[in-house]
């Protein structure tokens, strides 16, 4: 029985100036239907690219990936990105952004009407509706990156990758759109790849964690299962000792054991 | 309030002109040739009295011969816009093909505008097609060279969105790279009028005919040395106003500003 979401003895080579660099090698990460996964390694170490291979971004030198029985050849709706820097089209109010995406997976099968209700239906859900007809340039990049978000999920993606989504923001907005997703998610339970280098966040919101070893050539060095019960509550966990052993374990992977090569 | 800000905004410019003015008058009047700010405020009273005379064909009022500069020079810019813009967007967005044209637009694009009037003179065997030749030769340099910075710096991550998207070329043209580069075709614009308006005055000296620059040359042959002053007047108030008017287009147009 295959998973539905395998990234199957993956290897990136980057060419540059006539030098070849491999930046990931023999990368397998299977993912269940509905589970969230988190990708996590220090920077460098080429999380990225293997969240760009899922995406079609990126060809793999050697290996491949494969989607609900699908091999993953160039990108797709199907597989919905929200970028690190929200992406967001600056000529486009936070409905048109989202509306382009809708539009684009929708239109062919569905109405006008029934388009306007998916971008609504999307703004809704990551509580943007009040925004829509801003642009990204007025509101917060808190709030840029809900609509990224939303437009990723307004798309039903098969896989919604997330590439270090939080990354460029505050800490208390950070929470507040980890909370945001997790409420998001306890409602439909989406398939996520997410790119990370915070520990919090990953045990707070992972089912599994893919530790990944320093790069070049960088790997998966260990996966760990985070079984903490839902829903979650960070509060509730900064008092669970089950939390801490989680944090420590991967604390000590990646400073132990991937302790960083260059200085940082 | 209000009444001070607007005098602090007013008086230091007043003051800039009223010095120039008076320095031209003391210069004036140690002059032979030069006239002073009196006897050229009153010729061009008299010339602006009546603008849009006809007394044959080499004497006909400024009024004219200024509508007949700006013709040309709409003419030679739009065909440059047409022809530019487009060939632009093809060079920003296909590497290839910039390559190819790179050393073209290199080499001709450092030409003055003059150099290419005895082409067009030759080609056409007409002096208007050849002074609008020479227009949409100088203005089509930046717009080509503007629009295609713009298609080739549209952000990454747009275009990343296109691809996860699956966007069509045409949905990318009309929902990424035309808003991305409005900004940097308009400031191409911007410059080609520019040039264009500096061009027309030397091409026109050079083709006779009707024209500003014409009429200043002609002026030079009667010796009206205060109508030369008033056609430099003219062209600078005209070459200020359509600066101006593309600022505002821009402004209006760019996302940025939004």
């Amino acid at each position: 029985m295959s998973s539905y979401l395998e990234i199957d003895n993956v290897s990136v080579v980057f060419k540059a100036r006539g030098q070849s660099f491999v930046a990931v090698q023999e990368v397998d990460i299977k993912v269940e239907q509905g589970e969230f996964v988190t990708i996590i390694g220090h920077s460098g170490c080429g999380k990225s690219t293997v969240l760009n291979v899922i995406a079609g971004l990126v060809e793999p030198a050697r290996g491949g990936a494969v989607l609900a029985g699908r091999e993953i050849d160039g990108p797709s709706p199907e597989r919905a990105v929200v970028f690190q820097n929200h992406s967001l089209l600056p000529w486009l109010t936070c409905y048109g952004n989202v509306h382009l995406a809708v539009e684009r997976v929708f239109a062919a099968k569905e109405s006008k009407a029934q388009l306007a209700e998916r971008t609504n239906a999307a703004l809704e859900l990551v509580g943007l509706s009040h925004a829509k007809s801003k642009r990204p340039n007025e509101i917060s990049g808190g709030m840029k990156q809900r609509v990224g978000i939303a437009r990723a999920l307004a798309m039903e993606p098969k896989v919604l990758l997330m590439d270090e989504p939080f990354g460029a923001l505050d800490a208390l907005t950070r929470a507040n759109l980890q909370d945001a997703l997790m409420d998001i998610q306890a409602k439909s339970r989406n398939t996520v790849v997410m790119i990370t280098h915070d520990v919090d966040e990953a045990v707070l919101l992972s089912d599994r964690v893919v530790m990944m070893t320093n790069g070049p050539a960088a790997t998966v060095g260990e996966v760990l299962s985070i079984d903490l019960p839902r829903p979650r509550h960070r509060l509730q966990l900064a008092t669970d000792p089950r939390y801490h052993a989680l944090r420590a374990d991967i604390l000590r992977f990646l400073h132990e054991r991937q302790g960083h090569p260059v200085a940082a | 309030m209000l009444a001070r800000n607007g005098l602090a905004a007013v008086l230091p410019p007043l003051f800039g002109v009223s010095a120039l003015v008076l320095v031209w008058a003391l210069v004036a009047q140690g002059s032979d040739y030069l006239p002073g700010p009196g006897s050229t405020l009153t010729s061009a009273i008299e010339l602006f009295s009546d603008p849009f005379y006809r007394k044959g064909p080499n004497d006909q009022g400024i009024g004219w011969n200024l509508l007949a500069s700006l013709g040309r020079v709409a003419q030679g810019f739009g065909l440059a816009a047409l022809v530019g813009i487009p060939l632009g967007f093809v060079l920003g967005r296909f590497a290839m093909i910039s390559r190819a044209f790179q050393p073209i637009v290199s080499l001709l694009r450092p030409v003055s505008p003059l150099a290419w009037l005895p082409i067009g003179l030759a080609v056409f065997q007409a002096a208007n097609p050849a002074a609008i030749f020479t227009i949409f030769i100088c203005s089509i340099w930046p717009m080509l060279l503007n629009t295609a910075l713009g298609v080739a710096s549209v952000p990454q991550d747009y275009l990343n969105v296109a691809r996860v998207l699956r966007l069509s070329e045409w949905t990318v043209f009309t929902k990424i790279l035309l808003p991305a580069s409005i900004p940097y075709v308009l400031t191409g614009a911007k410059l080609a009028l520019g040039i264009a308006w500096l061009s027309i005055v030397a091409s026109e000296m050079l083709t006779g005919g009707v024209g500003i620059g014409f009429w200043l040359w002609d002026e030079w042959n009667n010796l009206n040395m205060e109508h030369i002053l008033i056609a430099i007047v003219v062209i600078g108030v005209v070459g200020l106003t359509i600066e101006q008017g593309m600022n505002l287009i821009a402004k209006r147009f760019d996302y940025r500003s939004h």
